[in-house]
């Protein structure tokens, strides 16, 4: 009958595939790339990020989130918040103004863009003339105040942005009362600051770039005074009585003016270079903020002696005495200090100092003493050491999940206790429903444990395993440790570290084991450790090992990089994951595959030249094999031989660059074509015209053989506990698949628990099945008697999952980079097959298996494939059967860096990079689904909206009773019931289903 | 019907006495026929002398498939057309050139003492300015040796003339496989892959499923020069010789159906190697369709020293298709439909 049920024939599976497959991409974890501009509204206590491709991303408590996309993907150039409100203007590099507000919409807020606006001049006049270089949102909300390059000011009415002409406040108009020597001397030229008064909001200060500052009276459309800088000027801010003011100027020193009630001429109070008296680096930006002991907090950007530390990226915090320059790690974007923005309150008491660098966000505690860091519960710096693999881990229990964070809070000791204090906004997402870790392996030879199962991606601790290995690093290479006397008192704060001591450190390969503790770890020059969780310091020795996986190969050469040096004697290890064991590959070549078996305690590695088998329970190496193909010189040499990758190199470098130009992200709803990426593509395209005009791209259609290069290359290793020989008795077995298309299946004799160090793990060959098509394997998966995939070691064991079949027959399937295929098992015969790149033209880039539960009913799921192709797109491959179920595109396929790194969930979720710095998390089940779902609240807004509030939950409430469907009051009802049912984690998540089927 | 027996395999002897014994094993001993083999790709190769004779047995594998037809019988153009032997489409392409270039019955040459390496097919079904060619590619011998490329092509469309991306073949590799075909040429536009259309993929993914399918490729392609094509028998069929849609929509399914069934049936085998013993086809794992299998072949089991098959002496032959009884018929549609319920899976 089977025959009658063709894909997309049948109702009954139409209709299931709705209830299990959907795809959405939920949300971008990590820190965004190229950031470029920062606001920050004390009212909603929501920072807002711009970056160079247009995108704008909001953060408040951790889990609220909110992302726009400028149709154009231009720089964002500044961010202004409207004064209370939920509203924000933002500049890009094109001079157009957008105005973005937070809206609720089906009880959860979103950031929409309301309108945009291009501030035109009079027929004729120069672009200069309307160029925007200073924003000012009026207290009022009803006007903003536009500085232009031309000195005009432009007056436009928020938020319709018409253009109030009779109130532009043209520069000539402010130069009428200036002393003519001073005018003589400068004119007006572009407007730097504008800033009002904090407590007469009919006055602004007006600061022009050659170091005039107007204070000007809106009422009465005349300035008031003059202040009459002699430096060319970058900032202004107010004191918090407006009897004060203060500049800050290019040749890094700043100013304190007064500022008087009647007309006399302002004299500068106090000017000062702080890092003098040698030339200086300007201050860009500073805020001076007052206290109740009196003494002032100075705060500016810049400043430091030109010659000696004109490198850096400082901010100095000046407090009486007290006086530290923290030094950033990359370029400081923009900061903003959080401060009582009360009416009532007398003075600033600053709490918290936020800085946005170009790779990461630092916020330090000013509060607390000797001004330590808060440690950011989101927008991490993935990339603080570039990202070389990843690997996650779901469903982690609980006693493993309290282990590591026990760990890594020992780690974090040196961060404030204070509360994170940009706390806009409530997060109203259910709380996840599971613990998922997403470990991270970094090129400095450090694995990253992150809390994936909400929307904030948290460092929860962090692993190195460079303490195993004697590198060249100065283990006393500290630059923080300067004497007190040193000047400038710079203080390095930060995590970004993008240069590795040693390449060879770097993490290719991890593996956990979720119920055991234990961890596997490989590198890039053939290191493979095994660690355990300790939760104390320990010292001990590291057993180590060597496994020659080239045996009796003749006429061999490595010429790649040595293997690391291992320290002799006990290392001193702190609590955490602790390595017992380290394997060296021998010849040293990267790691290209691992598995680890917690219950039979084995580790099995894979390179390009063969794999092996270790025991680290007896710490002893069961057996290698050789994969190498005689003639594949390529694999012998090592990679630093080989023209081909030369070659290959090169032409990932020019990817990059062209990744970098187009500033290469797609993002949801997106399509917007920029002038910047229609140039970067105009000139891409016209490289590779030039490119074709010298040699035609064109591609050699060969038959893969025997001999070609890196056939060898282990893909992938799979333990298995199956048929192997024969049909009645099953034994633990180890399965390789290679590059050349060969996989290898090893039958292992484990001994029985209590003999297990007494007798050796025994391993002999049963079977290599050499696939014709020869195309690279990439996965291996053993299928019960009822066609389900087996599951994980130890699985069984804790409970969670049901054992296995063992009556029925087995199954083997192969996953090649071009088919699928289905054998019998004892006796390999070939059963099905799936020939994607035969019908299609895309080959397998990853693939897992997933579980796919059903939104409607509780008690359905199944396992299928999830598949990324080569091309970008996901594919969902239904077990045992392999039927295409569902295609989706994710990634553009020119993306490789985001398609190699790619790792999907147990559960139909994944993740890749869309920057070295960002995951981008997407979902492929309609049951697993994390994403933002925030609400932000505007106080008077909600008090209008009160009573349609308390309707709409009784509304929703009663909706709940009768028919389950939701409508645009689901979140009212959902956050009425989560309080009331908070506890009760069934019925909580009863509701989410049902929230999530009503959507 | 069919027989089994066992030979030695180090003293094979000479093809004379091997054909005494077949004639002898099926009791036909006045009876001219035409031996063949079916070699390790698949392919039907004939026997006719000592030293095809001596490959066919050292290429056994254990198991030597051996055809034998009634030489009168031996109706080239009748296996084409045969329900039967249409399954085994080897065969049939092996033979179908004859079929559309020479009338049957004239045997100039023979063309079963040689190994094919190339043909044009489905000339039927295809407007004559395309070319469907297919390329065998046996183990490492030759290289398929061509390149291909991007370009554009211009395509008549109801809007009128309309540039195309296409992709050409750009180069072939002199001594490669393409070349010595004759049969594709630099600047010929590929139009489809082993019954794929190719309009609207990259030039990767075009590469990826040719290399995919570089055990048997067929590529259809509207060659750049349009002054050789094959001219067909009857001209009657109102495509004129300026057509230039890619495809008649209305034989594609057929196309296709052709296609997946040759391609299943032509596809090498994966090999086994057991314990680090010999390599082995892996078999197909259906029990049903190798039992119906067997029914239009004639199986001889070659027993070798080495491992432990059972020596057996069970031959079957089938006398060709005159002699189909109806229970073979009834069979064989079971097997069709079994044929269709494979196809599916595997889709």
């Amino acid at each position: 009958m089977r025959r009658f049920l063709r894909p997309g024939h049948d109702p009954v599976r139409e209709r299931l595939k709705r209830d299990l497959f959907q795809f959405n991409k939920t949300v971008e974890h990590g820190f965004p790339h190229q950031p470029s501009a920062l606001g920050y509204s004390p009212f909603l206590r929501l920072m807002a990020i711009g970056t160079r491709s247009g995108a704008i991303k909001l953060y408040g408590a951790p889990g609220v989130e909110f992302m726009g996309l400028h149709e154009e993907n231009n720089t964002v150039m500044q961010i202004h918040f409207i004064p209370d409100q939920c509203q924000l203007v933002t500049l890009l590099d094109d001079n157009s103004l957008h105005l973005w507000s937070l809206k609720q919409h089906s009880g959860a807020s979103e950031l929409r863009e309301e309108h945009r606006f291009t501030l035109k001049g009079p027929p004729g006049s120069p672009p200069s003339a309307t160029q925007i270089t200073a924003v000012l949102p009026h207290s009022s909300r009803e006007v903003l105040y536009l500085g232009t390059e031309s000195g005009n000011i432009f007056v436009v009415e928020l938020p319709s942005f018409r253009v109030l002409e009779d109130r532009t406040i043209s520069s000539d108009a402010v130069l009428q009362r200036v002393p003519e020597d001073y005018c003589n001397r400068r004119s007006c030229e572009l407007v730097e600051a504008l800033r009002e008064h904090p407590k007469n909001p009919d006055q602004i200060l007006i600061g022009y770039s050659r170091g005039l500052i107007v204070l000007w009276d809106l009422q009465n459309n005349k300035a008031t005074h003059h202040f009459l800088g002699s430096q060319q000027l970058e900032n202004l801010y107010w004191q918090r009585d407006g009897s004060k003011f203060v500049s800050c100027h290019y040749d890094g020193s700043y100013t304190q003016w007064p500022v008087f009630s009647d007309n006399r001429q302002p004299e500068p109070l106090e000017n000062l270079v702080p890092y003098g008296p040698f030339p200086c680096k300007a201050i860009s930006k500073i805020y001076w903020q007052t206290t109740k002991n009196g003494l002032p907090y100075i705060i500016f950007q810049g400043g430091m002696p030109r010659a000696s530390y004109g490198d850096r990226h400082s901010i100095s915090v000046v407090h009486g005495s007290q006086q530290t320059a923290f030094d950033f790690t990359s370029r400081v974007i923009d900061f903003f200090i959080i401060f009582s923005t009360e009416p009532t309150a007398e003075f600033d008491d600053p709490s918290a100092m936020v800085v946005l660098a170009e790779e990461e966000l630092v916020v330090i505690d000013l509060k607390s003493a000797g001004w330590p860091a808060v440690h950011p519960p989101y927008l991490a710096s993935l990339h603080c050491s570039a990202i070389t693999c990843s690997h996650h881990v779901s469903n982690i229990p609980l006693k493993l999940w309290e282990r590591i964070i026990s760990a890594g809070s020992k780690q974090n000791v040196h961060y404030s206790n204070m509360p994170w204090p940009i706390d806009g906004g409530t997060n109203i997402a259910p709380d996840p429903p599971q613990r998922d870790l997403l470990l991270t392996g970094h090129e400095d030879g450090t694995v990253r444990f992150w809390d994936a199962s909400g929307v904030c991606l948290h460092l929860l601790y962090k692993l190195s395993t460079v303490r195993v290995f004697l590198t060249d690093a100065d283990p006393n290479d500290n630059m923080n440790t300067m004497g007190e006397d040193e000047w400038p008192p710079l203080r390095k704060v930060g995590t970004f570290d993008p240069y590795s001591d040693d390449p060879r450190l770097g993490i290719q390969k991890i593996y956990l084991c979720k119920y055991s503790g234990y961890l596997a770890v490989a590198g890039t020059a053939g290191q493979v450790l095994v660690m355990e969780l300790n939760d104390e310091d320990a010292e001990h020795v590291v057993d180590h090992a060597e496994a020659d996986l080239l045996q009796d190969q003749e006429g061999y050469r490595w010429k790649g990089h040595e293997k690391l040096k291992t320290r002799d004697g006990p290392v001193q290890f702190e609590a955490g994951f602790q390595p017992f064991v380290l394997v060296q590959c021998q010849p040293p070549a990267v790691v290209t595959s691992l598995a680890l078996h917690s219950e039979w305690k084995l580790v099995a590695f894979g390179t390009s030249h063969g794999f092996g088998l270790f025991d680290h329970q007896q710490k002893r190496l069961v057996f290698v094999k050789c994969t190498l193909h005689p003639s594949d010189q390529l694999a012998l040499e090592g990679p630093l031989s080989r023209v081909k990758s030369l070659k290959k190199s090169l032409r990932q470098s020019f990817r990059r660059i062209r990744r970098s130009r187009v500033s290469s992200r797609k993002r949801r709803g997106g399509g917007g074509n920029t002038s910047e990426v229609q140039e970067a593509n105009a000139k891409f395209d016209q490289d590779t015209l030039q490119e074709m005009e010298l040699a035609p791209v064109q591609r050699k259609i060969e038959a893969r053989s025997a001999e070609d290069s890196f056939t060898g290359f282990v893909r992938t290793l799979y333990f298995a506990d199956t048929f192997l020989r024969d049909s009645s008795r099953h034994c633990p077995s180890l399965w390789a698949g290679t590059n050349g298309g060969t996989v290898y299946a090893f039958c292992l004799r484990v001994p029985p628990a209590e003999r297990r160090m007494d007798e050796p793990v025994r391993a002999e060959q049963a079977k290599e099945i050499q696939l014709m098509h020869r195309a690279p394997v990439v996965g291996i998966l053993v299928l019960d008697g009822r066609g389900t995939p087996l599951p994980e070691p130890l699985e069984v064991a804790h409970d969670l999952s049901k054992s296995p079949d063992m009556q029925g027959s087995h199954q083997l399937l192969v996953v090649s980079e071009e088919q699928f295929k289905v054998f019998t098992l004892p006796k390999v015969s070939s059963k099905l097959k799936l020939k994607l790149t035969a019908l299609e033209g895309c080959r397998v880039r990853k693939v897992t298996v997933a579980n796919f539960g059903s939104c409607k009913t509780d008690d359905y799921s199944e396992n299928d494939l999830a598949v990324l192709t080569n091309l970008g797109d996901i594919q969902i491959i239904s077990l045992p059967f392999l039927k295409l179920q569902i295609r989706y595109p994710c990634i553009r396929k020119e993306d490789v860096s985001g398609i190699a790194s790619c790792v999907f969930t147990k559960y139909g979720q994944g993740f890749y990079l869309i920057s070295p710095s960002e995951f981008e998390r997407f979902s492929l089940s309609t049951k697993w689904l994390v994403e933002p779902r925030c609400v932000v609240d505007v106080p008077e807004v909600s008090s209008n909206n009160h009573m349609h509030n308390k309707s709409g939950m009784e509304n929703a409430a009663r909706k709940s009773r009768s028919s389950g469907d939701y409508g645009e009051d689901e979140r009212k009802s959902g956050r009425l019931m989560e309080h009331a049912l908070l506890n009760d984690e069934k019925v909580l998540k009863e509701i989410q289903s049902t929230l999530e089927g009503g959507r | 019907e069919f027989r089994r027996f066992s030979l030695e395999r180090s003293k094979p002897g000479k093809f004379e006495e091997f054909y005494g014994l077949l004639q002898h094993v099926h009791k036909i001993p006045n009876v001219d026929v035409l031996v063949g083999y079916t070699d390790i790709h698949g392919d039907l190769l004939p026997i006719n002398n000592d030293d095809n004779y001596h490959k066919a047995v050292s290429t056994a594998n254990p198991l030597l498939r051996i055809f034998i037809q009634r030489k009168e019988d031996a109706d080239y153009s009748a296996f084409g057309t045969d329900t039967m032997t249409r399954k085994k489409n080897v065969l049939s392409n092996v033979l179908r050139p004859d079929n559309h270039k020479k009338k049957p019955h004239i045997v100039i040459s023979m063309p079963q003492d040689f190994r094919p390496v190339s043909s044009i097919i489905d000339v039927d079904i295809l407007p004559e300015t395309h070319r469907r060619v297919r390329l065998y590619k046996y183990g490492t011998d030759k290289p398929l040796g061509f390149y291909i490329r991007d370009g554009s092509s211009v395509r008549v469309t109801p809007h009128g003339l309309e540039k195309v991306p296409g992709i050409f073949i750009s180069r072939l590799a002199p001594g490669g496989l393409a070349q010595s075909t004759g049969l594709l040429a630099v600047n010929d536009e590929v139009l489809e892959v082993n019954g794929i259309e190719v309009s609207g993929k990259s030039l990767d993914q075009v590469t990826d499923m040719m290399i995919a399918n570089s055990r048997n490729l067929i590529i259809t392609v509207r060659p750049a020069n349009q002054r050789n094509n094959v001219v067909r028998n009857s001209r009657t069929s109102g495509s004129s010789g300026q057509s230039t849609e890619s495809s008649l929509p209305s034989s594609t399914p057929n196309i296709l159906a052709n296609f997946l069934q040759g391609e299943e049936e032509s596809d090498e085998e994966d090999i086994i190697i057991e314990d680090s013993g010999e390599p082995q086809q892996i078999p197909k794992a259906t029990p049903t369709s190798e039992s119906l299998e067997s029914l239009t072949q004639a199986e001889l089991l070659h027993e070798t020293t080495q491992n432990g098959f059972l020596p057996s002496s069970e031959v079957n032959l089938n006398h060709s298709a005159r002699s189909i009884s109806m229970e073979c018929e009834v069979q064989n549609a079971d097997h069709k439909s079994l044929e269709e319920d494979g196809t599916i899976i595997t889709l």
